[in-house]
């Protein structure tokens, strides 16, 4: 009988856990995530003192901050093709640039809070806007330094060549999770600085 | 000790026929009266227009639901006496049915329909209720829930009090509507008379409105009904209802500054220079404190502490002396006066008329 | 698979010492044992809280006790309540689903096993730090002790100003951290059901308590993070001066009650389908006859799930949010009525025309299908968005929730007990027993929770220590309290029960009560690896069909 042939997948069973696995965990991520962004914009507009994004937000950075982040979206899709094609060497460069530009992000990132501490005196007990700002982009802020770790684990990992292609599957289920945070960012971005602003 | 203005007013016939549920509540609560009197604040005695457009929408809803678990109770006790079984024939099973789509159908369409009619008698009362703006020649009362006692004002009386709120009846050719703003000074608190109307949440920073329309004079209880912290159970709430005659000579009273009595000149110094004059307003003579209730005709009301004591001597000794024995974790401290200096001081507010 | 499978055919490891047993279980990834340490330690924090509700009925028997005071009132319901729901129900429907699904759905473990073992040691680290606020709280800063804010916790009450000590800390953190456990698992039983069924158990084909635990996962992966994120801001408003729920900085409490209704509600459903999933078990086996209307059970639980994500502002009817909002939120809830009603009649259909045989685990199903019944139209008045603002916040509110989550979840839950125990242990409890359980326990039941209907609507608020005496509520919170007593005789009943089973019960054989699904086709308790050769299944009663070779089900599927 056909309808016993369940096992028509293309992909083992293993693997196929692991993506269930990790869909399931970015789901639940992303309802964490929706919290944080509905309380920022339901906030928009409402503290009781400044600074006021408007005055502090600077678009400048973020923007390139911006950028760097959803290349590495690109340079991550491409290291996981050169990892399935079994091309070390292509593989290693788009991942250490992945790596970078998640850095990039994280830096970008630590100059536009050090600017908001010291120069603009924004805290997260300043006000409503700093309160739901810190917040948020902190959140996200710790799921990039938490993806850059890991990259950074395989990077060691392959530079002591010991990633094959045998695991380009649990290194494609870590890119999903990049993709997932790259996607977060935009959402972000769009409350933060272009709604919100 | 309160003062009852028209008894129990329990016998409001009209809701004791309509509904066998109050037939029997007022049996019970008639039945555990005894000599003491009896205030039940049961929703099923609505003396007000809010309270009862929910009564009637509640005999509905109860009406419905009612014949739905009849219907269940007695299809049940039918499966179970029928095809329980009765140790024939042990290996047997009976034939198998999978389903049924006509009659699956038909028990998602009829719950359908009951949803539907039980929505629109929602809605319907909804709308008659809901007031977001003061009706024509509404009395309007701002109340401001406090940890654990609540206060009232009323902005076009130039009245301030507390813990007793008092308004006039509204009769079919004296129509007197109460509306009241409702504002929290600390935490989440809920307005609740039942035989007057439903809760309303009393929210800091989020003001709410609701509006009451007695129509019987007398004395109605209820509390606050959302937990509020360690004292939310002694946060009691009396509403005096009277006759438009009474209330206006009660605002008259209320109107004027403290009795400066020389008698008492002793307590009123005292209390002056201790700490209650940071916490208490007493007018005319100098108190404006407002972190406890305004204590100017305190002697007006029949309780203290928010409804938890009557308001004689004896209690008001205890209770400066220290309130926590009254109501523990009350937001008033103990002032270690010495019993000589709480006399006086009681002595002085029993002038307080 | 060859690993297991080699790991299958060594010799059984004879009697060891306490120390390496104890070793065993601690370090233990199988889905089987970390079931059954989530059932216990549920249990045990049942038992926990069961005193609790007991000395809560003590107070309440008489108006102006003074047995307890305000305070110490106030931490026993906060943790009453936070204890029943997230260290009684969640543990023990996580654990019932651990150690049924890979057994329902012919697996030989969870997807990830040592995922499984984060769960549930997660778990109870938070239910011990919750409990560890009560000798903690007073030492660090010498104000509270436990949490005393109520189950749900309303902001600003919460607040650093109103909520002094730690109380509240531990509140967040231990709730924070069993939550995380909650997800794990949940992660853990999505996957085991979408990728590891037996060869022929389509998603058509899998039990409809496999169906009933997937939805609840969903729930569990879309609900629990939204409290994590308000308990997380909650916390940074009371450590480091954020403002979110702080009305004083224009921050806003009712977007406090938002969140955690948005969990809040889901979260109930988490708890009853699991008791809709024990139900639709047993009630068959013990018709003798197949689940009545298969494909439409699954689509009501499907729907249940998704408008549970739109109902939760029916707890703030009383905040103020306009006509439009309370409208639009009493629809969505009275809805729900309409695919809960489904099930309810569909289990009595599955017994119409049965041979109905009422051991023990019958007889609880059959008593939460009446008192169900009652809770869920408590439930539908207080649908009704104005009568909604009489009865919130009412001694009525805690007897509908009452009437579901024990009339609906505890005795479900009894039910499964008496239904797996003899799988998981080998032995069958005593019925005798189990029918005086059963019976003290109605009787209780509804002597305690019946009576609140009454006094709810008689105008007595809930969360009060004590109350005048001039309210016409004794007679009320005295039968209660009287109810409460009997309860706890049938549940020392049934610890006796339990007690004497495990030293000499009747031994259980594979398969006591006849039954269809996998988990009956090895043995009892079953080894580690399940099934020693992986089923194949053609229906959804592979045991039926094995039974009855002249009438399979696959013929009429
Ligand atoms: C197991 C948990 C559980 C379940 C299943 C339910 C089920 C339902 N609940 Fe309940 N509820 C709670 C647990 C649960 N509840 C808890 C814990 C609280 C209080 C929290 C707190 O404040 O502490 C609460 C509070 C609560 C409130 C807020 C009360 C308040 O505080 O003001 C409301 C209001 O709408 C409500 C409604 C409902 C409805 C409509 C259902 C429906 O799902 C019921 C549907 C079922 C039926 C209707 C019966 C079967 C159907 C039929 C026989 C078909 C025919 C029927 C009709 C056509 C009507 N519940
Ligand atoms: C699954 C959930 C669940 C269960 C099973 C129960 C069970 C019980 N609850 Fe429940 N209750 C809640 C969930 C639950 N409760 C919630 C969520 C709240 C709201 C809290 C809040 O407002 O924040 C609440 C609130 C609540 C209140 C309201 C308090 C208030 O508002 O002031 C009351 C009052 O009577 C009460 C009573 C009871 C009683 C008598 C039982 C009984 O059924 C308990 C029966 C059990 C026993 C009596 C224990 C038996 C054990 C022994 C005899 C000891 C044996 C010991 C060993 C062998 C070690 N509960
Ligand atoms: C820190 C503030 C504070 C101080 C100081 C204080 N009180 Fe109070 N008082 C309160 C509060 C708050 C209440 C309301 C308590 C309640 O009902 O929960 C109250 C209530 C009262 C009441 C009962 C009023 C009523 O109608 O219920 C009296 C009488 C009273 N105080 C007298 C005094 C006297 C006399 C002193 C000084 C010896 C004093 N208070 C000092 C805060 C204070
Ligand atoms: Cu105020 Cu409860
Ligand atoms: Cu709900």
């Amino acid at each position: 009988m056909t309808e016993h042939a369940v096992a028509v997948t293309a992909v083992p069973s293993e693997s196929l856990r692991g993506r269930v696995g990790m869909l399931c965990f970015l789901c639940s991520e992303a309802s964490f995530f929706a919290v944080f962004v509905v309380a920022y914009l339901f906030y928009v507009g409402k503290s009781a003192t400044g600074p006021t994004p408007g005055a502090v937000l600077d678009l400048g950075l973020v923007g390139v901050n911006t950028a760097c982040l959803l290349a590495s979206s690109v340079t991550i899709g491409l290291a996981i093709r050169a990892v399935r094609r079994d091309r070390g060497r292509a593989f290693v460069g788009w991942w250490a640039s992945t790596a970078l530009l998640g850095v990039e992000f994280l830096a970008g990132t630590a100059v536009e809070w050090h600017r908001l501490l010291r120069t603009d005196g924004l805290t997260i007990a300043t006000n409503l806007f700093g309160t739901s700002f810190y917040s948020l982009v902190g959140f996200h802020a710790a799921h990039v330094t938490a993806g850059v770790l890991a990259i950074a684990v395989v990077l060691a990992l392959a530079a002591a060549g010991k990633v094959r292609r045998r695991d380009a599957e649990r290194l494609e289920l870590l890119s999903w999770y990049w993709h997932f945070v790259d996607g977060v960012w935009i959402v972000v971005f769009t409350s933060v600085y272009v709604v919100g602003r | 000790m309160l003062r009852d203005t028209a008894g129990r007013g329990r016998t409001s016939g009209r809701a004791r026929v309509s509904s066998a549920a109050a037939v029997l509540l007022a049996a019970v609560s008639g039945a555990a009266a005894g000599d003491a009197p009896n205030r039940t604040p049961s929703i099923f005695e609505p003396v007000s227009t809010p309270a009862t457009e929910i009564h009637h929408l509640s005999l509905l809803v109860f009406g419905i639901t009612a014949a739905i678990f009849v219907v269940v109770l007695a299809v049940l006790v039918h499966v179970i006496v029928r095809y329980r079984w009765r140790g024939d024939d042990p290996g047997r099973e009976p034939p198998q049915i999978y389903g049924s789509g006509r009659v699956e159908l038909a028990w998602t369409i009829v719950p359908i329909l009951i949803v539907i009619v039980l929505f629109l008698a929602t809605a319907r009362t909804m709308g008659t209720i809901q007031k977001n703006r003061a009706p024509e020649g509404a009395l309007r009362v701002t109340v401001v829930a406090h940890q654990w006692w609540w206060e009232f004002r009323y902005p076009d009386l130039g009245v301030v009090t507390a813990n007793e709120l008092h308004v006039p009846v509204s009769t079919k050719d004296r129509p007197r509507p109460v509306f009241l703003t409702l504002e929290s000074a600390d935490v989440i608190h809920s307005f609740w008379v039942p035989r007057l109307a439903g809760k309303t949440d009393v929210i800091p920073n989020h003001p709410n409105t609701t509006w009451i329309e007695p129509e019987k004079p007398g004395l109605y209880v209820g509390q606050c009904a959302e937990f509020c912290g360690t004292q939310h159970a002694g946060m009691l709430l009396n509403v005096v209802v009277e006759t438009p005659e009474t209330f206006s000579s009660w605002i008259e009273a209320q109107r004027r500054p403290a009795v400066v009595d020389p008698a008492v000149e002793t307590g009123r110094d005292l209390f002056r220079s201790t700490a209650c004059v940071n916490c208490h307003e007493i007018r005319g003579a100098g108190a404006s404190g407002d972190v406890g209730p305004d204590l100017t005709h305190l002697m007006s009301r029949a309780t203290i502490g928010s409804g938890v004591a009557p308001n004689d001597r004896a209690h008001l000794e205890s209770w400066v002396r220290d309130p926590a024995t009254i109501k523990p974790g009350v937001r008033m401290p103990a002032m270690q006066l010495p019993d000589r200096d709480v006399d006086a001081i009681v002595d002085y507010l029993e002038t307080l008329r | 698979m060859s690993e297991i499978d080699s790991a299958a055919v060594l010799p059984a490891p004879g009697p060891a010492p306490l120390g390496a047993r104890l070793h065993e279980w601690v370090v233990t990834v199988d889905h089987k044992r970390l079931g059954l340490m989530y059932v216990g330690a549920g249990l045990f924090f049942f038992f926990v809280a069961g005193i609790e509700a007991a000395l809560i009925r003590w107070q309440l028997a008489v108006p102006n006790n003074h047995l307890i005071s305000p305070d110490a009132y106030n931490r026993l319901f906060t943790m009453h309540g936070t204890t029943m729901i997230f260290l009684v129900g969640m543990p023990i429907l996580l654990g019932i689903a651990n150690y049924l699904v890979p057994l329902m759905i012919g697996a030989r473990d969870l997807a990830f096993p040592r995922l499984n073992a984060f769960g549930f040691w997660v778990f109870l680290f938070g239910g011990v730090l919750l409990y560890f606020s009560y000798v903690a709280g007073e030492g660090l800063y010498g104000a509270g002790s436990a949490p005393d804010v109520g189950w749900f916790a309303y902001a600003p009450l919460t607040g650093a100003a109103f909520s002094r000590g730690n109380g509240t800390d531990y509140w967040i953190v231990a709730l924070l951290v069993s939550g995380l456990g909650s997800i794990a698992t949940a992660v853990n039983l999505v996957t085991t059901t979408l990728t590891m069924r037996c060869e022929g158990m389509t998603l058509g084909r899998m039990p409809l308590f496999v169906w009933m635990m997937l939805v609840v996962s969903f729930l569990i992966l879309v609900a629990v993070p939204p409290l994590t994120a308000a308990q997380v801001m909650l916390l940074f408003d009371r450590r480091l001066g954020a403002h979110f729920f702080d009305a004083a900085a224009g921050g806003s409490a009712v977007l406090w009650q938002h969140l955690f209704w948005f969990f809040g509600h889901p979260e109930v459903y988490i708890l009853m389908v699991p008791g809709f999933a024990w139900a639709s078990e047993i009630i068959p086996v013990f018709s003798r006859k197949v689940i009545f209307g298969y494909p439409m059970m699954v689509a009501a639980t499907v729907s249940i799930g998704f408008i549970s994500l739109g109902v939760w502002a029916h707890h703030m009817f009383a905040v103020g949010m306009g006509t439009t909002l309370n409208s639009l939120f009493a629809a969505s809830s009275m809805l729900i009525a309409v695919p809960t009603g489904i099930k309810v009649f569909n289990w009595i259909a599955t017994m119409w025309g049965g041979r109905i045989r009422f051991a023990t685990p019958m007889l609880f199903c059959t008593a939460f299908l009446l008192q169900f019944t009652v809770a869920g139209l408590t439930g539908i008045m207080l649908a009704v968005a104005p009568f909604d603002w009489q009865l919130t916040d009412s001694y009525f509110v805690v007897a509908h929730f009452h009437y579901v989550l024990i009339g609906g979840l505890l005795f479900t839950l009894f039910a499964a007990i008496y239904y797996w125990f003899p799988k998981a242990t080998g032995k069958l409890l005593d019925e005798r027993l189990g029918r005086w359980h059963f019976w003290l326990f109605v009787i209780g039941f509804n002597l305690t929770f019946a009576p609140m209907h009454v006094s709810g609507m008689l105008g007595m608020p809930r969360r009060i220590y004590t109350y005048p005496a001039d309210r016409g509520w004794e007679p009320w919170n005295m039968a209660a309290s009287i109810g409460a007593a009997v309860q706890a005789v049938a549940i020392l009943i049934w610890v006796w029960n339990v007690i004497r089973t495990f030293r000499r019960g009747k031994p259980a054989g594979n398969d006591p009560w006849n039954a269809w699904t996998l988990e009956w086709a090895t043995t009892s308790p079953p080894p580690a690896y399940n099934f020693e050769v992986l089923p194949t299944v053609r229906s959804r009663r592979p045991l039926w069909d094995l039974k009855h070779p002249e009438d399979p089900d696959w013929k009429y599927e």
